[in-house]
């Protein structure tokens, strides 16, 4: 009885905690949806209207998606090939490199998009070299445009992707290639019919999780073009501060139908990774 | 054979793609003039020691370390405990702390802006507290993370039970025993969350903007006005996370280790 109690008790211990994250997480994001759906009169849809009608900012959202989607589908396949790579070495030595990869993980946002424009900006190291080398193939490259952002977001997804599919890729076991290969399966034949299919769903949260990595992204291309640049992140934030004039009720719709995509894109990756679990 | 030939080159061409920008920009943080020549013409410090003079980046590096450290020693106060509680003795309710931690995960700073600058901007309270609530929020997932394996390493449940059966009082227990043993996790989950904060740019940038400008707002106006200066603050930005990330791994190292011996 006297530790039920004090099990009792140290529920109280709970309630910092629990106004901390209501205040500042669940009470936000219901504000925003509150006055996603309001105006100065009360309840309206003309916010939701704007956006759909909007083709200014149906662009945004679809440059956000192709962007994040191709960082994410490309990533993917390199850590995929990557990782296949590093699992031939010993394990210091793959420890060592997922310390390096997690320094590199850090390496986002504005610091990021300098060293972008170090290496391909307007006078970056890799621009004077095409330049002096004559090759124009890259002449049309800019890195203030929608082939820059990829880059930069490639480089911000593989250490992520790495570090999602480096577990995944533990999980298969020696033995299983053994009695693969013991029945006469070739290396071939066992990823194409064994490991790929049980990796899958593992491989498809990954993809999730970097989609949605992508889609919330904003300081890197706030970095490079200001608000110039045409995605979801970029426009909440414009509307917000104000570039032109603030429209937060604008913002708040759009933060939400961002947030619905983000949430889709978690619920179908833990849905894989409960997937990948009971295989492996 | 051919088909690790391929595998190889792309293990190769990921870390090449990695380590080239860092390296780069590493390099014109000290070089005197690169222009119009492939390698720069020089190297200097002078640089790095004028960002050193540079009373307004001492103080962004200041409020940035202020802000960084201030919600994770918060989160330590409030969020640790709370992680204790429902892990060592209401796992039911575990569900419900990996909802919050995917959520949190799952709601970018952008989103997240929108909502602080909506419900607190109107009150008149100082909107930097805000920012301050809302970084103890979002470092959740490495706290949960980082708190809960430390727990799971070292059966912390048998190790309170077995301290109060040798005559340990309950408080003994948490601050002798149990404290010691997680500790090595906690702080390199602490760690970690520095390092995220420290990073962060979207909230501070739209919910307080350069009223309180932190090293990464330092960064942002440097950008178009002095590359070099831009350079030292990356560099040393990269050299202040090389020094927590090694530190974070030999912690968790030292923490796997506990749980073996």
């Amino acid at each position: 009885m006297i530790i039920l109690t004090s099990k009792k008790q140290s529920l109280f211990l709970l309630t910092p905690f629990l106004v901390l994250i209501l205040l500042f997480f669940i009470v936000p994001l219901f504000y925003m949806v509150v006055s996603s759906f309001s105006n100065s009169d009360g309840f309206t849809l003309n916010q939701y209207k704007a956006v759909l009608t909007n083709s200014y900012i149906l662009q945004g959202f679809k440059n956000s998606i192709t962007l994040s989607a191709i960082s994410a589908l490309l990533a993917l396949v390199v850590t995929l090939f990557a990782v296949y790579a590093m699992m031939r070495f010993s394990d210091p030595v793959r420890e060592r490199i997922l310390v390096v990869t997690n320094l590199t993980s850090n390496f986002s946002g504005i610091p990021l998009a300098f060293a972008f424009i170090v290496l391909l900006g307007n006078s970056g190291l890799f621009t004077l070299l095409f330049e002096k080398w004559g090759i124009d193939a890259f002449s049309s490259f800019s890195l203030y445009s929608w082939s820059g952002l990829l880059l930069i977001y490639i480089y911000f997804q593989l250490p992520l992707s790495l570090m999602l599919l480096y577990p995944i890729y533990y999980g298969i076991q020696q033995q299983w290639k053994d009695a693969a290969s013991l029945l006469g399966a070739s290396t071939i034949q066992f990823w194409t019919k064994i490991g790929i299919p049980i990796m899958l769903p593992g491989i498809v949260g990954t993809f999730s999780v970097l989609f949605a990595n992508a889609m919330g992204a904003y300081a890197s291309a706030y970095a490079l073009t200001g608000s110039n640049y045409n995605l979801v992140a970029i426009r909440i934030g414009a509307l917000l501060s104000g570039d032109i004039f603030a429209q937060p009720e604008l913002a708040s719709a759009i933060a939400v139908l961002l947030g619905v995509t983000m949430i889709t894109a978690m619920l179908l990756s833990e849905w894989s990774i409960k997937k990948t679990r009971r295989n492996l | 054979m051919k088909k690790r030939g391929l595998s190889d080159l792309f293990f190769l061409f990921l870390v090449l793609y990695l380590l080239f920008p860092i390296l780069a920009t590493a390099l014109y943080a000290f070089a005197t003039n690169w222009n119009n020549t492939i390698l720069p013409e020089g190297l200097t410090f002078k640089w790095l020691a004028s960002l050193f003079q540079d009373t307004s980046f001492i103080e962004a590096f200041g409020r940035s370390v202020l802000l960084s450290g201030g919600a994770v020693i918060l989160a330590f106060i409030f969020v640790v405990p709370a992680i204790f509680i429902i892990v060592l003795y209401f796992p039911k309710y575990e569900k419900w702390m990996q909802t919050a931690v995917v959520m949190v995960y799952a709601f970018p700073g952008v989103i997240l802006a929108v909502g602080l600058i909506r419900t607190y901007s109107q009150l008149g309270i100082p909107m930097i507290l805000a920012v301050l609530g809302a970084y103890v929020i979002s470092i959740l997932p490495y706290i949960y993370q980082g708190t809960r394996n430390s727990l799971r390493n070292v059966n912390a449940k048998q190790l309170l039970d077995v301290a109060e059966l040798l005559g340990a009082s309950k408080l003994q227990a948490y601050l002798k025993v149990l404290l010691p043993a997680v500790y090595p996790g906690l702080f390199a989950g602490a760690l970690l969350s520095f390092s995220v904060l420290f990073g962060e740019f979207v909230l501070i940038n739209l919910v307080v903007g350069s009223r309180f400008e932190t090293v990464q707002i330092y960064l942002m106006k440097k950008l178009s006005t002095s590359g070099h200066i831009a350079s030292a603050v990356v560099f040393l930005y990269l050299v202040l996370m090389g020094i927590l990330t090694i530190s974070i791994s030999i912690l968790t190292k030292r923490s796997r280790g506990v749980a073996k011996t």
